[in-house]
């Protein structure tokens, strides 16, 4: 009887969140599904009768399109370079900031968090400027050390380093508190161990450090992965996905064909494809910690 | 060579920390600029005239006024609205004992590598079958509840011991009022950390916004600025002046209450291991 009415209580508290997931998430993400086996337009938008099944054909379609391998291989450009840098940079400014001679630590850490809180359409406007091939602060920075003007966003080489460095610039704060968070948790005892048995600042970094922050290092990763696969407002703001489609990401192109032509059938299997990289992507790297901490 | 180093090390913090902040102090002389004065080489930090006409044309041309007050209503309401709705389901987590409390639970933090944007067609149907596109409840509806928030909560509130609330109970309090009177305020150092994180979150939100709000008197800052920034390649100096009323108001709230912000990071990316 007890344990009955426990459940009523805890369902009251519970329903509200779950119906709202429930309804406004988990039903979505099924209904993507289906979505995605359809051939859903804008003549289906105004009666949802006119799409018909047409079972992996939005998925064939997609396997054939240039446009989506042009868009898959920029995201794991942005990715794989973009991800990786950031995730580096917020490694190195951690261990700045946590060495014991540097004072005024508050201030260098909310330095570097500011870009983090920005609102990023906002600073992709500024950055725009920044990128600007004449005015611009980079190529002026850039023509003290001799390099000519670079038409950063205008050239189809240069547009993704430019919005991966922008990227970097906006993410490495987040990144960098929580490596701060997992530095404090080394018990300082293996740092004195280390030292009594002589061991240099390098040998204790990859021999304490590096373990010891892999739990942290695999989490970080993997929101790191979730976050960069998304990239869109910086194309969408800066670029439009050009020049020659050098920008164009698949969160933008699934923006593009649903909401601005209404394939929502070929725009949802899009979507779904998104889903899989990061479920196959985080799949492995949890199962490769996994194997490394159990060897 | 000790001391070399100690040089080296704060050389490379400060120019780190000034390579950071130069985007930004960029943007807020640039806005000060009367028109075409950012446009010049080399590039200047100060102004040599100080105008704010325009940020007064952001205000009385472009409608800027409107777009602040859509952004700060949407994100106050959805701050309001799933900070009950995720504290009340992040306490039933923690403290209530029955049967799929478990499996319920490892559901939603799964859910959490399903990137939003596969939600956001079927979403858009839905809302637009229920005719809220356009409207502030299509960009509250989806913040209503997050699985992050959840969590922060339920974290939180394993610590407070049971034996409070029994002795809440055995003095004839419903459950709703143990909620409402004794949970709430032990969480509070939670429940402000999630109503930054949320805030925060809501004002820079883009992609949804977007695809929700098709009226320009509804748009909300992000959008405006994405929107007027493609119109206005050309006005340097106005879409600076936009950007800064766009980020001033987080950067100031994230000023003012940064160890709160910092210390939900922090226990979001440590827990979440």
């Amino acid at each position: 009887m007890k344990s009955n009415s426990t459940a009523r209580i805890a369902f009251f508290f519970l329903a509200p969140a779950l119906i709202a997931i429930g309804v406004f998430f988990f039903i979505p993400v099924v209904a993507a599904f289906v979505l995605s086996f359809t051939d859903f337009d804008i003549y289906s938008l105004g009666n949802w009768k006119y799409a018909r099944l047409v079972g992996i054909k939005n998925y064939i379609d997609l396997v054939n399109d240039p446009l989506f391998w042009k868009a898959l291989k920029n995201t794991l450009y942005f990715l794989f370079v973009g991800g990786p840098l950031s995730i580096a940079m917020s490694l190195a400014t951690a261990l700045l900031l946590q060495s014991k001679v540097v004072r005024f630590k508050g201030i260098f850490r909310t330095a570097y968090f500011a870009p983090v809180v920005t609102t990023l359409v906002a600073v992709a406007v500024v950055w725009r400027f920044v990128y600007h091939p004449r005015f611009g602060l980079l190529n002026y920075a850039l023509s003290f050390a001799g390099i000519d003007p670079i038409d950063w966003l205008g050239d189809p080489h240069w547009a993704m380093p430019a919005i991966i460095l922008l990227a970097v610039w906006k993410n490495f704060g987040y990144n960098m508190i929580i490596f701060i968070a997992g530095l404090q948790n080394i018990p300082q005892e293996l740092y004195e161990a280390a030292d009594i048995d002589g061991a240099g600042k390098w040998q204790q970094f990859t021999a304490i450090t590096i373990p010891m922050l892999a739990p942290t290092t695999l989490f970080i990763t993997i929101i790191t992965m979730i976050g960069y696969i998304q990239l869109f407002a910086e194309p969408y703001v800066m670029t439009q996905g050009g020049p020659q489609d050098a920008t164009l990401s698949i969160v933008l192109m699934m923006y593009e064909q649903g909401f601005r032509w209404w394939n929502m059938g070929y725009s949802a299997a899009v979507a779904f494809i998104l889903f899989a990289i990061i479920l196959v992507a985080s799949l492995i790297q949890t199962w490769l910690s996994r194997r490394s901490r159990a060897s | 060579m000790k001391k070399l180093w100690t040089i080296l090390l704060y050389a490379i913090l400060v120019i780190l920390a000034a390579i950071t902040l130069t985007p930004l102090v960029w943007m807020v002389s640039a806005s000060l600029m009367p028109t075409g004065g950012a446009n010049t080489f080399p590039p200047t930090f100060i102004p040599k005239e100080v105008t704010f006409e325009h940020y007064l044309s952001l205000f009385t041309r472009l409608n800027l006024a409107r777009y602040l007050f859509n952004s700060a209503f949407l994100a106050v309401a959805v701050t309001l609205i799933s900070l009950v709705v995720n504290s009340m389901a992040g306490y039933a987590f923690a403290k209530f004992r029955f049967s799929g409390r478990n499996s319920i639970f490892k559901l939603l933090l799964s859910s959490m590598v399903i990137p939003a944007q596969v939600t956001m067609l079927p979403l858009f149907l839905m809302l637009n079958k229920m005719g809220v596109i356009n409207s502030y409840v299509g960009v509250i509806i989806p913040g209503m509840a997050s699985v992050y928030g959840i969590f922060l909560v339920r974290q939180f509130a394993q610590s407070i011991p049971d034996s409070l609330i029994e002795a809440a109970r055995i003095d004839g309090a419903t459950d709703f009022r143990i909620y409402w009177t004794l949970i709430l305020p032990l969480c509070k150092p939670v429940l402000i950390t999630l109503a930054i994180i949320t805030f925060m979150g809501t004002w820079n939100d883009f992609l949804w916004p977007l695809i929700v709000m098709t009226d320009d008197s509804m748009y909300t800052l992000p959008v405006a600025i994405a929107n007027l920034s493609l119109e206005h390649v050309q006005d340097v100096e106005l879409m600076m002046a936009g950007s800064v009323i766009t980020i001033a108001p987080v950067l100031i709230l994230f000023a003012a209450v940064q160890k709160y912000y910092i210390s939900g990071i922090m226990a979001g990316g440590v827990k979440g291991e």
